[in-house]
């Protein structure tokens, strides 16, 4: 269908790839294919995307004037110049709350509900303001770390653009009105048994809202209750109802599987419920010995794929035949049309894997994703039984969720009855259907018809703004209510503040359906608790523990023995030719649209694309060349007799033949910032097949401006990526080989510096230097990063964000290449380019013990303290950018404009207080969070002892699912970070230089299979 | 044009052109400034360039206003036109310093017709030089940390960064300079001030000429102080280019960080000095018919020189590419690599065209006499030294260590207005001068005289501008 | 020809020289002194308060200590201004219809907080924190002046950064023994000189000389 024409950029690229093997790390395909004037059309066309005459007003978050603008410069200006301070005051409490200690945090426990499973969380709270998330150490879900939606969701409470009255019809409305008015209504639903009323939610897992909403269902028996959320197990549950004939979920023990096989499953990085799998297979990934190992087969590359020890890029159908065939190699009856056929490279893969699976017998794992057919999941079951996984590396249970359907098919009937005029009151509960239904339902047309809509959510959304009335709900953060963690344990979400405007929790709202207008969302819970436990006499004591802990002790549901049935495997999926493959996922950044709001969301740089505020159709190098399309050219896809425009980006490691869109973009109603960027998936998404299927693409000669955090760039034979992301083996550890050889002279580290020291062998020569080193006495910070369990998942950068008042800089500025993010997750890939395997270098200030950025600083805005800090002075900083120039890791971060929000109020109540807002004009970098290693110096000290590990947490370290961050005192020989520092393959970046980086990184250490030829290790 | 004057004896053309005397030389050039009638060329160039001054007016407010982000610049390359811009005018500003103070040193009379002038035009490219490194900070009115001033912080700048050397070695330059430039221009207020027709301009120019009479006295402390200050000025030219180079090679970035620095930029300096000389000075020659004043042997020396310092930067730069592959670091090799083949390859072309290729046409005398050949060579040599800075300053920042954190830069509007408009501003001041200000030393032309009408050897003549005129 | 100028342009142009740079000189001075005057560092300025609570009659008269009202002083950042609860545990018994207590009564029954006015201000980007001060026997009177003779709050120090040093490199010259940090009248002990009962004290406190910037700036 394409003929390569010159300006095909991708056909070389593909021609150029047939040849591709070996070892060399790449940044992006122009720079795999060494081609000068590839390179300058490619530069070229970096040009044509991001022009830079744009008007920097037409910013989106640029929406401050002038004086306010000037009046924040000098107000951080401050006293130096001959300023009088402006009078303040001081506002204390008229009543002190108990417990509260002015000027100190204080930390409640709550937890995010979460379709798969609510997440415990921690969450700090400032003088009553909920300001940062931290994961509950003792939740099954979190381990004391959290996934980076719920890093962000604080955000979301501070949101300006969240709904903050009751709306009827548009206009400003009460909640006493809507009582009145709903009163009558419901009356005359009660007469016919409720028969015209329809109640529909996403996914519930909150207990206690469930049993509400029974009771109003006890009331209007003909009522229905539909739940539907556009991300569910719809198809896991079809496949545990085919091959156990019950409707089970499974629970996965990943600290007991030798081997792992995922399936279409971001296992690692996906949502909170990967954050316990995360950590679970990161403690079997760091000893170099009893290492487990992980296949991935995967259609778009993810973090787990990213992390596999063996990754095959396949479009679904080639996945389903993956499926299919190691389930005939161990065993499982797939009927007469369920065999596949496969390819050679898919041959030889399979059967090594199976070879692995065998061996390791009740040992191992098979995952499967969502977006796999019913069949495949079923066959999923078999394959786990007949390995005897089943009981030791899962189990299986009930789902989390109290009461589990099949979402999307009772969606489509809610729609059917709604255009029947079946429907005469129809109440909306936290969901989004009219932007995220598939497009056949229909749902608008359908949703006109019924002459009393309600919505009850957080915003006045795509579906608030069609209905008659909108009742704004509260943030998780400002409500009482209880959810589900993944094994079904009772855990409690707890208001951190009190509403900040006149919104209700679901439990309120119910409440009024059934007839309890007044009731309160405390008093509702406590009573459903009370009534669950039996209504124990210590019951105050029992709520107040499970208060304390965030969660019931012990209320995990029993997992159950499952036996297998017969089922028909149907036969194996085959897309027509010519046409490919469209994957719907949801957005690694977005999930599935309800945080497209979420300027910190929408700014974090995807795990593997690194693409920002959009999203985009990822094509892989070849299946772009055959279109004769690259990034930021516009395509018209058809799936479903549906058509969508998207931009393309040519992803390397996307499965040939596939097609990837990301949902959650493309949204009308989202607010300020979520309206706008992006390409909505959900317009393309049908019923029947709603992950994806057979489509057809056509150019359409636009292009569009897509924003990328890592710009692409011809590197040449640069060179020395290979020592920048070190990589090893067990077996090479074996020979004494922790990672690419040195290109370089070894570099010099101080007595307390970057490790090495220890044993000998690995001791690094110090550069001749005519100065002796300096001493540092006491404490000496240091990081260490594990390379081998980052799995990219970006909640690190999110964290930060939120912890330091990292302001978010707007898609033009970051195309201009002016994002503030702290953290900054490198991305090498490695190998050839229709499968590379994907290395996650996280980079933060390296705080050099011989920092070149602090000698270059003319007014000593950064300077070096004597515990091995490079401190930042913002107050101080005139903004020469001096020291950005010079340093080599390129970590500090430039206020080009006034990109901290120093006028929207809500936002105000989310900053840290405890560290400075900066404002335009001042350089800015990661400070190792000295606010709280000051904190754990000042308790220290006021204890007279010294600062123990483990009493200074950063943020990054304190969120990260896989605990690939330590950080510590190395000077303390009993420390983690020292004694990790004391690794083989622990090393620096670019010691060469001579700056003797306090953070480290770890080699990545993989686990290959011998029998598969592949790229990892040496 | 006068391509073909009659040779003096020594075989060289004479500085001054013949059948002039004192009275003549007086008139003729302090009439450019006593005259009352104004040029209509002249009015028009210095609207046009108005119009710049006012254009880099708007584009300064508007900085303030939103911050250094209005221009091109991001992470990596945190400087772009601003600093490209300093190091280009403070080049520029070199050749009238080296022109007045180094040249009289060694008694090189022929500086003198032209050694006002280029001081003049130091000057103004220090001034604008001097506005970017105030301006490129991201807050502006903090500048002033840059100065030791006693503080209620008790804090000090920081001696060890190359960014504070610049503000002392500029600051220093430009107040030289300033004073030298004044101190010679004493004696001509006076003169001024004694032809001047009516009260006004007698009172300013009286004013301006400190009450000078020309007695012995005063010609005895001018001279002395005129000397003093030249040789005060001459380590400055050395100096000041090396303190700018520094910013670079002080830093650890591949493309900076060279030893090379220093000398290369001092020569290079000197070169772009002597093409901006040039490119003002030979359209005023004409307009002016001040041919007799400014003589094809003036231009000549000027070629050589430029041919000079044009060879030794052609030296840095083939050091820099060797020092690429000596310094055997993979870096340094990229940045090579980088610059002659990679993104930045077309921007270095160029560069080479400009400064190396071109000027070796001033190897041919009939080249260095022809007027609009030296004209055109000496814009394309400023162009090249601008390109020179611009592959030094971006295409080093945009590939270093870590190729994950490279980036492009693509100047805005903003970053070209207020280029242009410094260049208008650079050359409104040097049309205000050559309007009120004697733009040649009418004094020292008339001690030349004597000389010239005995056609005697210059290097004889070495006291000339000490000879009180009598 | 005619003179332009009048003989006294001499003296004139000679004296010029001389005024310049006076000139010159008195303007830094000026700057100088104008960052420590009260009118920029209100020091010595009584700032007048929503109710005029008076340190003068509270502790200085009724002998109250600090930490009755400032609760938090030893344990976090700020010594935090009391709640009005902590006023009417004695103004519902005492001048319980005092006219300038009435805002203090408004406060109580409608929960609102009373406006004080910040005397001690730092900028927003230095970070001071009280508890550990105290901890290291710094006398509250060290900075905040002779607080029990004061109607009115005021400042008796600039809390300029240069003030701030003082202490910073020299904390011997200041501490004095925990027991009497709160204690408003202390003096040394007999025969003891500040310099030897300091250096005890660091000694014994364990003290360091924090200057590095990121102790107070983050």
């Amino acid at each position: 269908m394409s003929e390569p024409t010159s300006s095909a950029v991708p056909v070389e690229v593909a021609q150029r790839l047939a040849g591709q093997s070996g070892r060399k790390y790449w940044k992006s395909l122009g720079e795999l294919t060494h081609d000068a004037d590839f390179s300058a059309r490619l530069t070229e066309h970096v040009r044509r995307e991001f022009p830079s005459q744009v008007e920097i007003l037409a910013d989106p978050v640029q929406r401050r004037t002038f004086l306010q603008l000037m009046g924040a410069s000098l107000a951080l200006a401050g006293i130096s110049s001959c300023t009088r301070q402006p009078d303040e005051h001081i506002l204390p409490y008229a009543k002190t709350p108990e417990a509260l200690i002015p000027g100190r945090p204080l930390y409640f426990a709550t937890a995010m509900p979460w379709a798969s499973g609510a997440i415990g969380l921690l969450v700090e709270s400032h003088m009553g303001r909920p300001t940062k998330i931290e994961g509950n150490p003792d939740h099954v879900a979190s381990h004391g770390a959290t996934d980076l939606f719920s890093q962000a969701s604080v955000l979301d409470l501070y949101d300006p653009d969240r709904s903050t009255t009751t709306v009827r019809n548009g206009r400003g409305s009460t909640w006493d009105e809507l009582v009145a008015s709903l009163g009558p209504d419901l009356e005359a639903q009660k007469l016919k048994g409720g028969a015209g009323l329809r109640i529909l939610s996403g996914t519930l897992n909150s207990p206690t809202l469930a049993a509400q909403l029974n009771e109003v269902l006890a009331m209007f028996p003909k009522a229905r209750w539909v739940q539907c959320e556009p991300v569910n197990r719809d198809n896991q549950r079809l496949g545990a109802l085919m091959s156990f004939a019950e409707d089970v979920a499974p629970r996965f023990d990943l600290s007991r599987a030798e081997v792992i096989v995922s399936l279409e499953c971001d296992l690692l990085a996906n949502g909170p419920e990967s954050v316990r799998l995360a950590r679970a297979w990161a403690d079997r990934r760091r000893s170099a010995a009893g290492m487990n190992r992980m296949y991935a087969v995967e259609s778009t590359p993810t973090g787990t794929g990213s992390l596999a020890d063996h990754r095959l890029a396949l479009a679904p159908s080639g996945i389903d035949r993956i499926a299919r065939a190691i389930a005939q190699a161990v065993g499982v009856d797939v009927g007469a049309a369920g065999g596949a056929q496969l390819g050679g490279e898919e041959q030889s893969f399979v059967a090594a894997l199976v070879k692995d699976l065998k061996a390791q017998a009740g040992k191992s794992l098979v995952v499967a994703g969502e977006p796999l057919s019913p069949q495949v999941h079923a066959l999923v079951n078999a394959i786990n039984v007949k390995l005897g996984n089943v009981g030791k590396t899962l189990h299986f249970a009930e789902p989390a969720a109290p009461v589990s359907v099949e979402q999307l098919a009772s969606l489509k009937r809610l729609s059917e009855e709604m255009a029947r005029r079946e429907v005469e009151i129809l109440v909306i509960l936290e969901a989004n259907p009219v932007y995220d239904a598939p497009a056949d339902c229909e749902f608008v047309a359908a949703m006109q018809q019924v002459p009393l809509r309600v919505h009850f959510g957080t915003r006045e959304d795509e579906t608030g703004v069609l209905c008659h009335w909108h009742v704004p709900a509260s943030h998780f953060l400002e409500t009482w209510s209880d959810a589900r963690a993944f094994d079904g344990s009772l855990s409690i979400v707890q208001p951190l503040i009190a509403p900040l405007y006149a919104t209700k929790s679901a439990h309120e709202f119910v409440s009024l359906l059934a007839g309890k207008p007044g009731a309160s969302g405390y008093d509702t819970l406590r009573e459903a608790w009370k009534a669950r436990m039996g209504a124990p006499a210590d019951f105050e004591a029992r709520w107040q523990r499970a208060l304390h802990d965030g969660f019931l002790a012990d209320s995990a549901v029993r997992t159950r023995e499952v036996s297998l049935k017969k089922f028909d495997a149907g036969a194996a999926s085959v897309t027509p030719t010519g046409e490919l493959e469209l994957a719907l996922r949801p957005d690694p950044s977005l999930h599935d649209g309800r945080f497209a709001n979420n300027g910190w969301l929408q700014e974090v740089p995807k795990p593997v694309s690194k693409l920002t505020w959009d999203n985009a159709l990822y094509l892989s190098p070849q299946t772009a060349a055959d279109l004769d399309v690259e990034s930021g050219d516009v395509v018209e896809v058809t799936h479903a007799g549906r058509k969508l425009k998207v931009a393309v980006w040519v992803q390397p490691g996307q499965a040939r033949g596939s097609a990837t869109l990301h949902m959650g973009f493309g949204r009308t109603h989202a607010g300020k910032l979520g309206n706008g960027p992006g390409f909505n998936a959900f317009a393309l998404r049908n019923s029947a097949m709603p992950w994806g299927g057979p489509a057809t693409i056509a150019r359409s000669g636009e292009t569009y401006k897509l924003a990328c955090a890592q710009e692409h760039h011809d590197m040449d034979a640069m060179g020395f990526e290979r020592d920048l992301v070190r990589e090893s083996t067990p077996a090479a550890f074996a020979r004494g080989e922790y990672g690419a050889p040195h290109l370089h002279a070894k570099p010099a580290e101080s007595a307390a510096g970057a490790g090495h020291g220890e044993k000998p062998g690995h001791a690094e020569g110090a550069l001749i230097t005519q100065y002796p080193a300096y001493k540092y006495e006491g404490y000496a910070w240091g990081m260490v990063i594990d390379l081998s369990t980052c799995v990219g998942c970006n909640a690190c950068v999110v964290a930060c964000q939120a912890e330091n008042n990292i302001p978010i800089v707007g898609k033009e500025q970051v195309a201009r290449g002016r994002e503030l993010h702290w953290i900054r997750i490198d991305r090498y890939f490695t190998g050839a380019a229709h499968n590379p395997r994907v290395v996650f270098q996280p980079i933060v200030c390296m705080q050099c013990e011989n920092a070149p950025c602090e000698v270059v600083c003319p007014v000593g805005a950064t300077v070096h303290g004597p515990e091995g800090l490079n401190d930042m002075v913002y107050n101080r900083c005139i903004g020469t950018k001096y020291c950005s120039n010079n340093c080599p890791y390129k970590v500090r971060r430039f206020n080009f404009l006034l990109y901290s929000d120093f006028t929207t109020p809500s936002l105000k109540l989310q900053r840290n207080p405890d560290v400075s807002v900066r404002s335009r004009g001042v350089m800015e970098k990661c400070t190792y969070c000295v606010q709280r290693i000051s904190q754990a110096r000042i308790d220290a000290k006021r204890e007279d002892r010294a600062i123990r590990d483990g009493d200074v947490v950063t943020a990054c370290q304190q969120v990260c699912p896989a605990q690939a961050i330590t950080f510590g005192d190395i000077n303390d020989k009993n420390s983690v970070v020292h004694r990790q520092k004391a690794l083989p393959h622990n090393y620096g970046l670019l010691t060469e230089l001579n700056t003797a980086p306090r953070t480290t990184y770890l080699s990545r250490v993989s686990n290959p299979n011998a029998d598969i030829p592949q790229v990892a290790g040496s | 044009m006068s391509a073909n004057l009659p040779p003096s004896p020594a075989g060289r053309t004479p500085v001054i052109g013949p059948g002039h005397d004192v009275g003549s030389i007086i008139d003729k050039i302090s009439s450019i400034v006593l005259t009352r009638d104004i040029a209509r060329g002249w009015f028009l160039l210095l609207s046009i360039t108005g119009m710049g001054v006012l254009m880099l007016g708007t584009s300064i407010a508007w900085l303030l206003i939103r911050g250094v982000g209005i221009w091109g610049i991001n992470e990596p390359v945190a400087w772009g036109f601003d600093i490209i811009n300093f190091v280009w005018w403070i080049g520029i500003g070199h050749a009238g310093t080296l022109i007045s103070a180094i040249l009289l040193l060694l008694r090189q009379e022929w500086r003198t017709s032209i050694n006002r002038f280029s001081e003049a035009m130091t000057l103004f490219a220090v001034m604008c030089a001097g506005m970017y490194p105030a301006l490129h900070v991201g807050r502006p009115w903090l500048a002033f940390w840059l100065f030791p001033l006693p503080n209620t912080m008790s804090m000090w700048p920081q001696f060890r960064s190359p960014l504070l050397w610049d503000v002392f070695a500029v600051s220093t330059y430009a107040t030289v300079s300033a004073l030298f430039w004044y101190v010679g221009l004493i004696p001509d207020f006076a003169t001024l001030r004694d032809k001047a027709q009516n009260k006004v301009g007698k009172v300013i120019f009286g004013m301006a000429a400190m009450g000078w009479r020309g007695a012995t006295r005063h010609w005895d402390r001018y001279e002395v102080a005129y000397l003093l200050l030249a040789g005060l000025a001459t380590p400055l030219v050395v100096s000041v280019h090396t303190v700018v180079s520094f910013d670079f090679a002080v830093s650890v970035i591949p493309g900076w960080h060279a030893t090379i620095m220093p000398p290369y930029f001092v020569a290079g300096a000197v070169y772009s000095g002597f093409a901006m000389v040039l490119t003002l000075m030979l359209p005023v020659r004409a307009a002016y018919r001040l041919h007799d004043f400014i003589t094809l042997r003036h231009i000549e020396n000027m070629g050589k020189i430029m041919l000079a310092t044009g060879l030794i930067v052609a030296y840095g730069y083939t050091m820099e590419l060797f020092f690429g592959w000596y310094s055997g670091t993979l870096a340094e090799g990229f940045m090579v690599k980088n610059r002659v083949m990679g993104a930045a390859a077309t921007a270095y072309a160029a560069l080479i065209f400009c400064n190396i290729i071109t000027p070796q046409l001033l190897w041919f005398k009939k080249v260095r006499v022809n007027l609009w050949l030296m004209f055109v060579i000496s814009i394309i040599v400023n162009i090249g030294m601008w390109l020179e800075r611009y592959v030094i300053v971006v295409t080093c920042l945009e590939r270093d260590f870590l190729p994950s954190a490279w980036g492009d830069f693509h100047p805005t509007v903003w970053d070209w207005s207020m280029f242009i408009g410094s260049i208008c501003f650079f050359v409104f001041m040097m049309l205000l001068f050559i309007r009120f200000i004697p733009m040649i030393p009418i004094f020292e032309m008339r001690a030349l005289i004597p000389k010239s009408q005995a056609g005697a050897r210059a290097g004889q003549a070495g006291s000339s501008s000490t000879s009180t005129p009598h | 020809m005619s003179q332009i100028f009048h003989k006294s342009f001499n003296t004139l142009s000679k004296a010029s020289v001389v005024l310049g740079g006076l000139l010159a000189a008195s303007a830094i001075a000026w700057l100088l002194g104008a960052n420590r005057a009260p009118y920029i560092s209100l020091i010595n300025v009584p700032r007048e308060q929503p109710v005029p609570f008076s340190h003068k009659h509270h502790v200085g008269g009724l002998g109250i200590d600090c930490r009755y009202c400032h609760t938090s002083v030893e344990e976090s950042a700020q010594a935090s201004i009391p709640s009005t609860k902590t006023c009417m545990t004695c103004h519902s018994q005492v001048w319980t219809n005092a006219a300038m207590l009435e805002p203090v009564r408004q406060s109580y029954q409608n929960d609102q907080s009373i406006p004080w006015l910040k005397v001690h201000d730092l900028p927003d980007f230095a970070y001071f924190n009280h508890s550990i001060h105290i901890a290291k026997g710094v006398g509250c009177q060290t900075c905040h002046g002779q607080v029990d003779e004061m109607p009115l709050m005021m400042r008796k120090n600039t809390l300029n950064m240069e003030w701030c040093l003082t202490c910073h490199r020299a904390p011997e010259k200041f501490l004095r023994p925990r027991e009497e940090v709160f204690n408003m009248n202390w003096t040394l002990p007999k025969g003891q000189t500040q310099e030897q009962l300091g250096a005890e004290l660091v000694e014994q406190y364990h003290v360091q000389k924090l200057t590095n910037c990121s102790t107070c700036h983050r």
